[in-house]
C-alpha cells in the first residue's frame, strides 16, 4: 500500500476500490480508523495504516471487528471522526455492538464498511451483510465504482453527523479489488478538538423511546439520501423492463443491455442509497414499467423490499412482473456476472442469448474437460502448517483412536483439503473451534472416547479463541490445542497481530506471548518446532496420550512467505538420483505423493524424485521423510 | 482520448498464485490510465498464494468506465503466465477470434505432483490451445527468465509479449515508467532487459507463421 496523503487533489488515479474507500475517509477528516483484517477489506486499513502519519491520525489492527468498531464508537464520543471497516464475517462479531450502538446514537460522523464476498472467493460464506442495515435500522449505501467508493464514503460521514447515528457502506470483492480512474480532492487541515462532556451519557434506556428515536433518525437519513444523486435512473420514460440494481450488478446490466442490443428498451435504475429506500422514486418508475428485474448480489435484498413496497399500493400501480432471484431468472446463490445478466434479460424480452458459437463453446468444454485438471488449493513451498500436519497426522495414527481435530480460520483451514492431509474435521467461524473442541472435551462422560485436538492460528487465537479457551480450563475440557503460531496474519496479508508486538503502522506495541497467556490459565505448555517433524510428532502423540486434561502445545515456526523475505530459507534442496530407487524403492513416490509440497515432483522419464527449482524454497523438512535418504538438504552457500 | 482498435479492449492476465500476476495487470492498468484510456482493473485474489488460479482482467475503453468483469467468451486476448490456465481460460472467456499469449513453462498443480492427475502434454495442450483461438503466442518466457538471472521476470516478459503483439496502444517506455514507479533503480535494468525480451518472443512468433 502506499501513503494516500500524496495523491494530488484533481489529479486522475488509477485507485483500488479500497484504497478509494480510504482516501475518501481521510478528505472527510477522518481521526480514528480500527479494523481486524479479512479479505477483501483489509487493505482500507493497510493504506490507511500508511498513511497515518502524513495524516496525524490514529489507525490500528484491533484485536477483533466488535473491537475495532468500539475503538471507533469511543472517537465518535467524543465528537471526532472514525471508521470500522472489515469483511462480513466481522459483521457478526460487532453485531452485538451494533444492535446497541444504533439505540445510544453517536456524535462525531462514524462508518461501518463492510466488504462483502460474494461466491466466497476468499471467505468460508457468501453471507449478504445488508442485512445488519435492516435489522439495526442504519443507512445503507451501495457504491459501484472506486470512484462512488470516494464520495460516497465521505458523504456517510456527514449523513452520520447529520443523524447522530452509525452508516453502512457496502463493498464487495470485485469492487474493493477492482482499480478504476478516480479524482481525489482536497484533504482536510486542522480537525476538532476531542472531548467528552461528563454529562453526557451514551447508553440505551430508556429502550422503547430510544428506538423510536432511532426510527426517526433512519427516516431523517432516507430524506437526505434522497437528495444525495447516488440513486440515479437512465433509460426510456416508459422502459419494456426495468432493472433495478446496486453495486457490481448496475455496471453489469448496463453492458448485458448493450450486449443484447436493447439499450433503448431496458432502462436500468441504479440505487447507491439501498436503506431505507426512496419509496418515493420507486412508486414512480414502479408505475412507468410493467416488468421489473432486480440485479443485486447476494440475496434479494432490495428485490425483496422493492415487493413489499409494491404490495401496499398495488391497487394503484396495477400489476406488475417481477424477476430475479426468487422467479429463478437470476441465481440465488454466487456472484452475477455480465453474462448472466444478459442471460436473465434475453429471457423476459423474449431473445436468445449466446456468449460465443455454440460450436466453439462445445469444443472448449470438452477440450478442457479432457486436458484441464482441476489446481487445488495447497500450502505454500516451506509452509509450517503442512509440517504441523503432518505431525498430527502421524501421531493420532500411531495412537489409533481415531482421534478428530476441530479447526479454525485462517491459511490452517486449508487443512480439510489434501494439502493438510484432511485431518481437520470441522471448521466454521473465527474461535469456533475451541469451542467445538471444549464441547468435544467434555463428552467422555457421555461416552465419547476419541481424542480431542483443536488447532487455531495465533492471530485467531487473539481474536475470538481466548473464550473458549477460559470455558475449557474452568470446565475441565479434555483435549489438546495446538497453537500454529506462524507469527503473522498470513491469510489476509501479513498484518501484525497481537502476538507480533507491532501495531498497523509499524511502530512497536507490545507483545502478547502466546504461551505466558496460556500459563497465566494454568495451562501446561510447551513450544515444538514443526520443522523438527519427530520432535512434533513425539509431542502430540505424548499430549494425547498423557493424562486427561487440557493441554497446549504451541508449534512456532514462521510463515514461509514472511521467511522469504526476510532473507529465505538455509538450504539448497535436491534428490541424489543414485539413492533415488523411483518406482522400485516400495514407496510408491511417498514424497511427491504423500507429503505434497509443490516443490516436490516425480520426472516420470528418469522414474526418480526431482525437486522443482522454481518452486522449492529450501526449507528442508521433505529430507526429513524420504525412506530412503535420497533428498539432501546442503546450506545454500555450499551449495552455490 | 484516442479511439481503440477494439473497444472494448479486453485483456485477461492469469496464471498461479505469486506469479507476479497482479502486479503485471496493475502495471498495464496504469500505463493505460496515463495514455488517456478508461480502464478498469479487476483482480481477483484472497487465497492467491495457496497455489491456486488466479485471474486479473484490464478493461479499456474510449468510452464510459466499464465493470470489473469481462462479460462471458468476449475477451480480446489472454495473457497466461502458465500453459494450463490459458486453456482453463478459453472456456470462461474464449471465442473464435481471441488471441493467446502464454508462457509455456508448466506449474504442476498439485494433484499432479501426486500423481492423482495428469497435466497433458506440452504438444497436447498447445495444439489444444491453437485450435480455440485465432492466434497462439507459445512462450519460453521462464526460460528467457532464468536466462535474465530470475524467474519471476516472466510476468514482466509476457507484458513485453503484449507489446509485441500490438494489440496494446502503447509503447516500452509507457510500461517502464510504470515499472519504474514500483521497483527501485537497481531493478529496473533487469525490468527492461525483460519487456524488450518478451518483445523479441513475440517479434519470433509472429516472424515463424
Amino acid at each position: 500500500m502506499a501513503d494516500l496523503t500524496k495523491l494530488k487533489a484533481g489529479e486522475l488515479a488509477l485507485l483500488q476500490g479500497n484504497e478509494a474507500i480510504a482516501r475518501g475517509a481521510l478528505e472527510a477528516g477522518l481521526s480514528l480508523a480500527a479494523a481486524y483484517p479479512g479479505n477483501p477489506s483489509s487493505e482500507i486499513l493497510e493504506s490507511l495504516a500508511d498513511s497515518a502519519a502524513s495524516a496525524g491520525i490514529y489507525v490500528e489492527w484491533s484485536a477483533n471487528e466488535k473491537v475495532a468498531l468500539e475503538s471507533a464508537a469511543a472517537a465518535s464520543f467524543t465528537g471526532l471522526r472514525a471508521m470500522a471497516s472489515m469483511k462480513q464475517n466481522g459483521v457478526n462479531v460487532a453485531q452485538d455492538f451494533i444492535c446497541n450502538l444504533t439505540i445510544s446514537g453517536t456524535q462525531g460522523g462514524i462508518v461501518l464498511i463492510t466488504a462483502d464476498d460474494p461466491s466466497g472467493i476468499s471467505s468460508t460464506n457468501e453471507e449478504d451483510a445488508r442485512f445488519i442495515a435492516r435489522l439495526a435500522d442504519l443507512p445503507l449505501l451501495e457504491p459501484s465504482t472506486p470512484a462512488e467508493c470516494l464520495a460516497m464514503v465521505k458523504f456517510a460521514f456527514d449523513l452520520s453527523e447529520a443523524i447522530g447515528n452509525l452508516v453502512v457502506l457496502r463493498s464487495l470483492s470485485r469492487l474493493s479489488h477492482t482499480r478504476a480512474g478516480v479524482v481525489p480532492g482536497p484533504l482536510p487541515t486542522g480537525r476538532p478538538q476531542p472531548f467528552w462532556d461528563p454529562k453526557q451519557i451514551w447508553n440505551t434506556v430508556p429502550v422503547v423511546p430510544r428506538h423510536q428515536a432511532m426510527k426517526d433518525k433512519l427516516a431523517k437519513a432516507g430524506q437526505i439520501m434522497a437528495q444525495s444523486g447516488f440513486n440515479a435512473y437512465s433509460g426510456p420514460e416508459s422502459p419494456d423492463l426495468l432493472v433495478i440494481a446496486s453495486g457490481s450488478s448496475a455496471l453489469y446490466a448496463a453492458e448485458a443491455a448493450g450486449l443484447l442490443g436493447v439499450d433503448r428498451r431496458v432502462g436500468l435504475l441504479k440505487l447507491g442509497c439501498t436503506w431505507p429506500l426512496d419509496q418515493a422514486l420507486l412508486r414512480k418508475h414502479l408505475a412507468d414499467s410493467e416488468r421489473v428485474l432486480f440485479a443485486e448480489e447476494v440475496d434479494p435484498f432490495i428485490e425483496t423490499e422493492v415487493k413489499a413496497l409494491y404490495a401496499q399500493q398495488a391497487a394503484e400501480l396495477g400489476i406488475k412482473q417481477f424477476f430475479g432471484k426468487a422467479s429463478g431468472h437470476l441465481p440465488q446463490i454466487g456472484e452475477l456476472t455480465p453474462g448472466r445478466l444478459a442471460g436473465a434479460m434475453a429471457a423476459i424480452l423474449g431473445l436468445t442469448w449466446q456468449p460465443a458459437e455454440p460450436q466453439y463453446l462445445q469444443a472448449a468444454r470438452e477440450t478442457i474437460s479432457r486436458l484441464v485438471p482441476f489446481r487445488e488449493f495447497g500450502f505454500c513451498p516451506g509452509c509450517p502448517h503442512r509440517a504441523s500436519y503432518w505431525a498430527i497426522k502421524q501421531a493420532l495414527s500411531l495412537d489409533g483412536r481415531q482421534g478428530v481435530v476441530s479447526g479454525d480460520i485462517g491459511c490452517y483451514t486449508l487443512g480439510v483439503h489434501s494439502t493438510g492431509f484432511r485431518r481437520v474435521n470441522s471448521v466454521h467461524c473465527m474461535g469456533s473451534g475451541l469451542g467445538i473442541s471444549s464441547g468435544l472435551g467434555k463428552l467422555k462422560s457421555l461416552g465419547f472416547q476419541q481424542p480431542v485436538v483443536g488447532v487455531v492460528g495465533d492471530s485467531t487465537f487473539f481474536h475470538a479463541a481466548l473464550p473458549g479457551l477460559v470455558n475449557a480450563r474452568w470446565n475441565q475440557a479434555d483435549y489438546l490445542l495446538i497453537v500454529l503460531d506462524n507469527s503473522a496474519t498470513a491469510m489476509t496479508g501479513f498484518q501484525p497481530h497481537p502476538g507480533t508486538g507491532q501495531t498497523a503502522s509499524g511502530q512497536p506495541g507490545t507483545a502478547v506471548d502466546v504461551e505466558q497467556v496460556c500459563r497465566a490459565l494454568g495451562i501446561d505448555c510447551q513450544v515444538v518446532d514443526p520443522y523438527d517433524l519427530a520432535a512434533a510428532q513425539q509431542a502430540v502423540y505424548q499430549a494425547v496420550q498423557g493424562e486427561p486434561g487440557l493441554k497446549v502445545l504451541i508449534f512456532r515456526r514462521l510463515c514461509a512467505l514472511v521467511q522469504g523475505r526476510q532473507g529465505g530459507h538455509p538450504y539448497r534442496m535436491r534428490v541424489d538420483q543414485s539413492l533415488c530407487r523411483g518406482d522400485e524403492c516400495g514407496c510408491h513416490r511417498f514424497c511427491s505423493r504423500a507429503f505434497r509440497c509443490p516443490g516436490l515432483n516425480f520426472d516420470q522419464a528418469a522414474g526418480r524424485a526431482v525437486i522443482d527449482e522454481v518452486v522449492c524454497v529450501g526449507c528442508g523438512v521433505c529430507a526429513q521423510i524420504c525412506p530412503a535418504g535420497a533428498i539432501r538438504a546442503e546450506a545454500k552457500e555450499a551449495a552455490a | 482520448m484516442k479511439a481503440l482498435a477494439n473497444d472494448p479492449l479486453d485483456i485477461v492476465i492469469t496464471g498461479v498464485g505469486g506469479q507476479g500476476n497482479v502486479l503485471a495487470s496493475q502495471v498495464l492498468g496504469r500505463a493505460l490510465l496515463q495514455a488517456g484510456y478508461t480502464v478498469t482493473v479487476g483482480e481477483t485474489y484472497g487465497l492467491s498464494q495457496r497455489g491456486g488460479a488466479v485471474m486479473s482482467q484490464v478493461r479499456v475503453t474510449a468510452g464510459a468506465a466499464l465493470g470489473p468483469l469481462i462479460p462471458e467468451n468476449r475477451a480480446t486476448a489472454i495473457v497466461s503466465l502458465e500453459p494450463l490456465e490459458a486453456l482453463r481460460v478459453l472456456g470462461q472467456y474464449g471465442h473464435p477470434g481471441v488471441v493467446v499469449l502464454t508462457n509455456d513453462r508448466p506449474l504442476m498443480p498439485l494433484n499432479v505432483l501426486t500423481g492423482q492427475d495428469k497435466y497433458p502434454a506440452p504438444g497436447e495442450l498447445k495444439a489444444a490451445l491453437e485450435g480455440l483461438c485465432a492466434k497462439l503466442y507459445w512462450l519460453p518466457a521462464t526460460e528467457a527468465a532464468f536466462a535474465l538471472g530470475a524467474p519471476i521476470l516472466a510476468n514482466v516478459i509476457m507484458l513485453g509479449a503484449l507489446l509485441g503483439s500490438g494489440l496494446v496502444p502503447l509503447g516500452p517506455e509507457e510500461l517502464e515508467a510504470e515499472l519504474g514507479g514500483l521497483f527501485p533503480e537497481k531493478k529496473m535494468a533487469a525490468n527492461r532487459q525483460a519487456l524488450a525480451r518478451g518483445m523479441e518472443l513475440a517479434a519470433q512468433c509472429l516472424g515463424t507463421q
